[in-house]
C-alpha cells in the first residue's frame, strides 16, 4: 500500500510513537506573534525553562500593529504594550524579531514563504490557525493555542495524533475571473465549514497544479475555515521554482539535496484517503458569502437560500445568520450597495493579489460610498508595489497603499468596519463582528472586491471582463 | 507542573442551542489584548450578552438568571474558526467545567482539554434530548463522569457514553502536563535532531 503526502512528511517527523499515547512531532519551525505567544513565554518562566531552539523560532508583529504611520509609536495602549511585550520576550529568550520597522516584518503567513523559511517536507506551526497557508508547499503546517506554543518552545516537539486523509481534487478549466479564492470559497460552501474536521487535506487535480504557489497559499490557508486540521499540495516546479533563491532558502549544494529529496514528496497512486472529493473547475462561479460563516458562500449571481431549505433544527441558526446580515431568503446580493472593500489579510495580501488589482483598477476610479483599505501582507510586498509602480495605480483609484499588518481581517488595530455597515473583504472569516463589533462581511476574491470598489456595489467581475474584451 | 483535576461532575446547566459558535464570539479579537491567562471570563460571549453601552441583553442565556451551572450545552460545530486559547480560558474563568455538543471544532477541543475544560461530544438524538431536559426544567440536572466516560441526565436517567483521547483523560484525571511528558522523553528528541 502506497503513502499519502501527509503521512510521509509526518513519519518522517515522528520522535516518538507509543501506543495509547498521540505522537511526538517534531517541528521545524515554529513561527510566533505577539497576541498568542506572551503567555506562553510566562509559562516558561514558571517553568524555569529557556526556549528549547531558538533558532527554529520566527516572530513578527502583525495582528495588533496599525497600517498607517507605523514608523511612529503605537497609539493604541494595549496594543503597544503587546507589541513591546513581544519585543522584551523575544531579546530574552535569543529568538529572531521581525518587528515593526524591520525590512521582513509582516503578516506571520506571507513572510515564512516569502523569506524561504516555508519549505516542502517541512513541519510548521503557529498559535494562529491560518498556519495552515504553508501547506502550499507540500509540509505540514497546522495553528495551535497558547499551551502549544508554549510546548514547542519547551520542546520543540508537540503532542499529536494522527489526523484522518482526505483528498480533494478539482480538474477543468476556470471560466475568466475566477481564482484560487472562489475555488476554496465554493469548496467550503459544498462541504460546510465542519466539513473537513479531523482531516489533513491534500489539494490535487489539474486545476490547483495550474495555480501560482499565491494561489495555492490561498486555498490551503482557509482549510481551517472547513475545519481541517490542514491542507497541502504536492510541490512540483512552480514550489522549487518559488523557493528557489529566497533569503532563508539552501543555496547550493544544500539546495540540491534538498530537491532531490522534494521531488520524492506526492502521494503515491495507491495511497488510500479517508475520503476523496472531487469537483469540476467549470461548476464555479466568483463566489460571494452572504453568511456569518465560510461555509455561507454562493455563486455572485445566485440568490441567498430559503430558511425552509434547511432541516428544522438548524433553521434557528439560519436566521440569526441571516438577520445579522440584514438579508432576507431569496434575496441576490448582485448589485447590493456596500460601504466598504478591505484587500489584504493572509489570505490575499501577496504580490499576486496586489498585480492582479492593480491591473483591474488601472484607470478607474472607486466609488463614492465605498471607503478601500488596500493592505500589503509584509513590508516586501509593499516595497515590491512600490518598486513596480503599484502604489501610483491605487492612489488614482482612490485607496492609497497602507502597511502591512492583519488589519481589518480581525479589526485587533484602528482598521474596523463600523456597525452595520457591509464590506467586501479578501479576508477568511464573515464571523460576527469579525471586522468590528456588528460589522457586515461579504468574503470575496480580490477580483470581486475590486470590481466592488468601482462600483460601489456587489459585482460580477466577468459582467466588466466582457466589456473590456469588447473594447 | 500540574494541571487542573476534572473526574466528575453534577451539576445544571446552560442551553445555548446555536450552530457553528466560532472563538471569535466565544471572546471576541479586541480581548486578546491581555498578556496573562485571567479574567477572560468577563467578556466571555461578549457581543452577544452585553449592548454597545456595555449593558447586559436580557435575552442572552447568560443573562437569564434561571440558567445556571458548570456546562455549557450548545449547537454543532461549536469552537470553530481561530485558534485562540482565550476561548477556553474564557469560558473556564467564568466558571464552565465542561462544553457538551454534538460537535467541536479540532483546536478549540485540544485547547480545552489543555486547560481543563471537558469537551463532551454527544449524538444529536442526545444533545436534543438534554436542550428537551433543560428547557422543561431549568435546574435540571447532568451528570458528567469522565473516569468512566457517560453523560447523564438525571432525573430521566438517560445517559450516553463519549469518546475521549486516553492520553487526554489521563491527563484530566490526575492533572498530569503534556510538556512534562515531553520533556521526559527529551532524550529521544535529540536523537531525532541528530539523525
Amino acid at each position: 500500500m502506497g503513502q499519502t503526502l501527509f503521512d510521509k512528511i509526518w513519519d518522517a517527523h515522528v520522535v516518538s510513537s507509543n501506543e495509547g499515547f498521540p505522537d511526538i512531532l517534531y517541528i521545524d519551525t515554529h513561527f510566533i506573534h505577539e497576541v498568542t505567544s506572551p503567555q506562553a513565554f510566562d509559562g516558561l518562566r514558571t517553568r524555569g525553562l529557556p526556549v528549547f531552539r531558538p533558532k527554529q523560532t520566527v516572530a513578527t508583529a502583525d495582528h495588533n500593529v496599525p497600517t498607517w504611520d507605523q514608523h511612529l509609536p503605537i497609539k493604541e495602549e494595549l496594543s503597544r504594550y503587546q507589541v513591546d511585550m513581544l519585543t522584551k520576550n523575544c531579546a530574552e529568550f535569543g529568538i529572531e524579531l521581525y518587528g515593526l520597522g524591520h525590512p521582513f516584518q509582516g503578516i506571520v503567513h506571507v513572510i515564512g514563504p516569502e523569506l524561504g523559511i516555508t519549505r516542502p517536507g517541512g513541519t510548521y506551526v503557529c498559535g494562529d490557525s491560518h498556519t495552515s497557508t504553508h501547506g502550499a508547499f507540500g509540509a505540514i503546517a497546522f495553528g495551535i493555542g497558547t499551551s502549544q506554543v508554549e510546548q514547542v518552545m519547551a520542546t520543540q516537539c508537540l503532542l499529536q495524533s494522527r489526523p484522518k486523509r482526505m483528498k480533494i481534487e478539482v480538474n477543468g478549466k476556470l471560466q475568466n475571473g475566477v481564482g484560487a479564492k472562489d475555488i476554496i470559497l465554493y469548496i467550503i460552501a459544498q462541504i460546510s465549514a465542519a466539513g473537513g474536521t479531523g482531516y489533513a487535506v491534500e489539494y490535487a487535480g489539474d486545476t490547483i497544479r495550474s495555480l501560482s504557489m499565491e494561489g495555492r497559499m490561498t486555498i490551503c490557508n482557509m482549510s481551517i475555515e472547513m475545519g481541517a486540521r490542514c491542507g497541502l499540495i504536492a510541490p512540483d516546479e512552480t514550489t522549487i521554482n518559488y523557493v528557489k533563491g529566497r533569503e532563508f532558502a539552501p543555496k547550493g549544494e544544500d539546495w540540491d539535496k534538498a530537491v532531490a529529496y522534494w521531488q520524492t514528496l506526492y502521494s503515491d497512486d495507491d495511497a488510500d484517503f479517508d475520503s476523496v472529493l472531487s469537483f469540476k473547475a467549470e461548476d464555479i462561479e466568483p463566489m460571494i458569502t452572504y453568511g456569518t460563516n465560510p461555509g455561507m458562500g454562493i455563486g455572485v449571481t445566485q440568490h441567498v437560500p430559503e430558511t425552509a431549505s434547511f432541516e428544522q433544527k438548524e433553521q434557528g441558526s439560519y436566521k440569526k445568520a441571516l438577520d445579522y446580515m440584514g438579508l432576507h431568503d431569496d434575496e441576490q446580493l448582485l448589485g447590493k450597495p456596500i460601504d466598504y472593500v478591505f484587500i489584504g489579510s493572509c489570505t490575499n495580501s501577496r504580490i499576486e493579489d496586489l498585480r492582479q488589482v492593480a491591473e483591474f483598477v488601472k484607470g478607474k476610479h472607486k466609488a463614492d460610498n465605498v471607503t478601500v483599505w488596500i493592505v500589503p501582507g509584509s513590508k516586501q510586498v509593499q516595497e515590491q508595489a512600490i518598486r513596480e509602480g503599484l502604489d501610483k495605480v491605487f492612489d488614482a483609484a482612490g485607496f492609497p497603499l497602507r502597511e502591512p499588518g492583519c488589519s481589518a481581517c480581525l479589526g485587533m488595530n484602528e482598521d474596523k468596519i463600523p456597525a452595520g455597515k457591509y464590506c467586501v473583504s479578501t479576508s477568511n472569516r464573515n464571523f460576527e463582528g469579525r471586522q468590528g463589533p456588528n460589522s457586515r462581511t461579504f468574503l470575496a476574491s480580490p477580483l470581486t472586491a475590486a470590481a466592488s470598489a468601482i462600483t460601489g456595489k456587489v459585482t460580477d467581475i466577468r459582467e466588466f471582463l466582457k466589456e473590456e474584451e469588447l473594447v | 507542573m500540574s494541571t487542573k483535576i476534572f473526574k466528575h461532575i453534577q451539576t445544571s446547566a446552560v442551553p445555548l442551542p446555536i450552530e457553528n459558535i466560532d472563538t471569535d464570539q466565544i471572546i471576541p479579537a479586541r480581548f486578546l489584548k491581555a498578556t496573562t491567562r485571567e479574567g477572560f471570563g468577563n467578556n466571555l460571549f461578549r457581543d452577544w450578552r452585553f449592548d454597545n453601552n456595555g449593558n447586559p441583553k436580557q435575552d442572552f442565556v447568560l443573562n437569564e438568571p434561571i440558567y445556571s451551572g458548570k456546562v455549557l450545552v450548545a449547537g454543532k460545530n461549536f469552537g470553530c474558526g481561530s485558534s485562540r486559547e482565550h476561548a477556553a480560558w474564557a469560558l473556564a474563568d467564568y466558571g464552565f467545567d465542561a462544553v457538551v455538543s454534538s460537535f467541536f471544532a479540532d483546536i478549540f477541543k485540544g485547547n480545552a482539554l489543555n486547560n481543563g475544560l471537558l469537551p463532551v461530544q454527544v449524538s444529536d438524538d442526545f444533545l436534543k434530548k438534554i436542550f428537551d431536559a433543560i428547557y422543561a426544567d431549568p435546574h435540571a440536572v447532568i451528570e458528567i463522569d469522565l473516569v468512566d466516560q457517560f453523560i447523564k441526565i438525571v432525573a430521566s436517567g438517560e445517559q450516553e457514553s463519549f469518546e475521549v483521547n486516553p492520553y487526554k483523560k489521563a491527563c484530566m484525571t490526575n492533572g498530569y502536563d503534556d510538556i512534562d511528558y515531553i520533556l521526559s522523553k527529551k532524550e529521544l528528541v535529540v536523537e531525532f535532531e541528530n539523525r
